[in-house]
């Protein structure tokens, strides 16, 4: 039998039920993978006692005849986006350093009473803000993958999920939340070889979740495989009169309607994501995922998104100024970090507090956010980009008119060299695929295509129409089976 | 438009940011850059298009007006950087 870390969310699951190991088995294992990987720098703090308390219920209520909760022995890894009663909850910065939430957020809750445990929290940008996990306060998340034999340089494992996605694809947990406000969960999943979806707007709570943007922010799954994400996403999403844009419907099977039977589905190949620059691999993968979800027995149409390359400065407008409102709150008085020198009044002790509190990009972020939303820039910038963000929305609208999916690429590149992109312009130009769906509201995943000439993972995107998971995980699952990507870090860490 | 470093300075008050004068010198171009590139959207035509408000069709709920939270003063205070006799404490803001 191969290490039980090997397996997925589903395996795990199954393995535990029909006894074929016991969840105590399941969780040392990945204890000691987590503890064994501090090179990765993927998790700000372990919580080894919570994943083995889970797995002891799992394996009481087996013993006792029960019917096992649906993730009964999985340990997973938690976005330290996340608030988790009585552990540390910092999204990556300074200013909530030490900061032990007194409350259990929406989606851990959930994911917890399915019968999950924690393996620890995971790193990402600090506040979410940024494609490369570089922005931490606790350091790079370094990702597991590496260019070919020899090859030392260390690679982003994207971002800013980065922690989620490292973890992930170097066996340290076999699946991991994450959020997405821009690209945040499908970008790492392309970097590092696995799968991640963004559900419809709404669909996952957010309550609990450390805001960024609160119009686009949506927490979802990352994994191994579709199958596993769909599990997941079963057990985070639904309802909560906690979240005034929680979207009150019934969450559907996902897992139990999977079928990668394609026939009947149009998939759209949108013109505009064809885009200068973007390398020949990338655009021959994007031509392979065609054949493949043809071989599905998709119909594919060519269709048009007028509006695409307006989609990232819309999005660097409205991130910035929703993120500039929401981190207001980062004061110095109710929790996190306070500075106060001697003699300083009130305002004084705010802006020290910020200034030391906050990373360079989250400062940078700020303060694009108050500028645009200042006093005689207002229209010209946020008003138009609402505006911009109507016609964004309306694009998919019309697409839907003649294809049910979006096939494209997940990004531009391949992982990138830590320290390799200085430019904070070069760096949102990652997300170009990604914010488009993110604007629009709709899900939109990634899953593993192949490699590279360097050995490193490439991802294809599906978008699909809002509330329709089921049709973006199906394809997903198409492409999964016809890639048959199996390929995986060599352990050096 | 372009940002001066008097820009950046009153900005980041705005935003209650400490700021040097390297950090604004620094900033200034950097931040100009981004505003520079983001001035494209002023070319796509939006006469009749109404902003965004909401992504997904979503009606704003009522809930009953009922206590469902509350007697949680410990809990409240529990990461405050500095409390006293049940409060939050901040420097004098009166004289």
């Amino acid at each position: 039998m191969s290490a039980l870390t090997d397996l997925g969310v589903a395996a795990i699951r199954n393995g535990v039920r029909d006894g074929d190991f016991s969840a105590r088995e399941v969780a040392e294992a990945f204890n000691t993978a987590v503890a064994g990987a501090d090179a990765l720098n993927a998790f700000i703090v372990k919580t080894p006692e919570h994943a083995l308390a889970a797995a002891d219920a799992a394996d009481k209520a087996r013993a006792a005849g029960e019917t096992l909760k649906p993730l009964a022995g999985v340990p997973i890894g938690m976005k330290d986006l996340f608030a988790t009663k009585g552990v540390q909850t910092t999204a990556a910065s300074h200013i909530l350093e030490g900061f032990k939430p007194e409350y259990e957020s929406t989606v851990s809750h959930k994911l917890w009473g399915a019968g999950a445990g924690m393996l620890g929290k995971l790193n990402l940008d600090q506040f979410a803000m940024g494609s490369s996990n570089e922005t931490s306060y606790f350091g790079n998340v370094i990702s597991p993958w590496r260019r070919g034999e020899g090859d030392t340089t260390p690679l982003a494992p994207g971002g800013s999920s980065g922690g989620s996605s490292a973890a992930i694809a170097a066996r340290l947990c076999p699946a991991a939340t994450g959020t997405d406000t821009g690209g945040s969960i499908r970008q790492p999943a392309a970097f590092t070889g696995i799968s991640g979806i963004k559900p419809t707007y709404g669909r996952c709570s957010r309550w609990g979740v450390v805001a960024f943007a609160s119009s686009l922010d949506q927490p979802g799954p990352m994994a191994h495989d579709v199958r596993d994400c769909a599990i997941m996403l079963e057990a985070m999403a639904g309802f909560d009169p906690r979240d005034s844009t929680s979207l009150d419907m019934a969450v559907p099977k996902w897992e139990a309607g999977l079928s990668a039977d394609l026939r009947g589905k149009r998939v759209g190949i949108p013109a505009e994501y064809r885009m200068d620059g973007t390398p020949a691999e990338i655009e021959a993968l994007w031509q392979q995922g065609i054949a493949w979800l043809k071989d599905a027995g998709a119909e594919i149409v060519e269709v048009s998104l007028p509006h695409t390359k307006y989609a990232l400065p819309a999005y660097y407008i409205i991130a910035p100024a929703e993120a500039s409102s929401n981190l207001a709150r980062y004061d110095g008085v109710r929790y996190g970090l306070r500075e106060l020198a001697e003699g300083q009044n009130l305002q004084e002790m705010y802006a020290a507090t910020r200034a030391a509190g906050f990373g360079d990009e989250v400062k940078r972020r700020i303060l694009i956010g108050t500028y645009v939303l200042s006093a005689g820039f207002y229209d010209a910038y946020y008003t138009q980009a609402q505006k911009v963000r109507t016609l964004i929305a309306r694009d998919f609208d019309n697409a839907w008119s003649q294809c049910d999916l979006l096939l494209t690429p997940t990004a531009p590149s391949a992982a990138f060299g830590l320290g390799e992109k200085v430019d904070p312009l070069a760096m949102y130009l990652n997300d170009v695929f990604t914010v488009p769906a993110s604007l629009a509201g709709v899900p939109a995943m990634s899953v593993p295509g192949g490699l590279d000439s360097a050995g490193l993972p490439l991802g294809l995107q599906i978008i699909g129409k809002p509330f329709d998971e089921q049709g973006v995980l199906n394809a997903g699952l198409a492409l999964e089976q016809r890639a048959d990507f199996t390929a995986r870090p060599k352990v050096w860490w | 438009m372009s940002v001066d470093t008097a820009t950046v300075k009153k900005v980041a008050n705005l935003a209650r940011i400490a700021i040097s004068d390297a950090d604004a010198e620094r900033l200034a171009p950097e931040l100009n850059n981004i505003l520079g590139w983001i001035e494209q959207l002023g070319e796509v035509d939006t006469k009749d298009v109404a902003p965004m408000t909401a992504v997904m069709p979503n009606t704003l709920r009522l809930r009953a007006d009922v206590i469902t939270d509350g007697n949680q003063r410990d809990a409240v205070l529990a990461n405050a950087p500095q409390g006293e006799h049940g409060f939050f404490t901040v420097p004098k803001v009166v004289e």
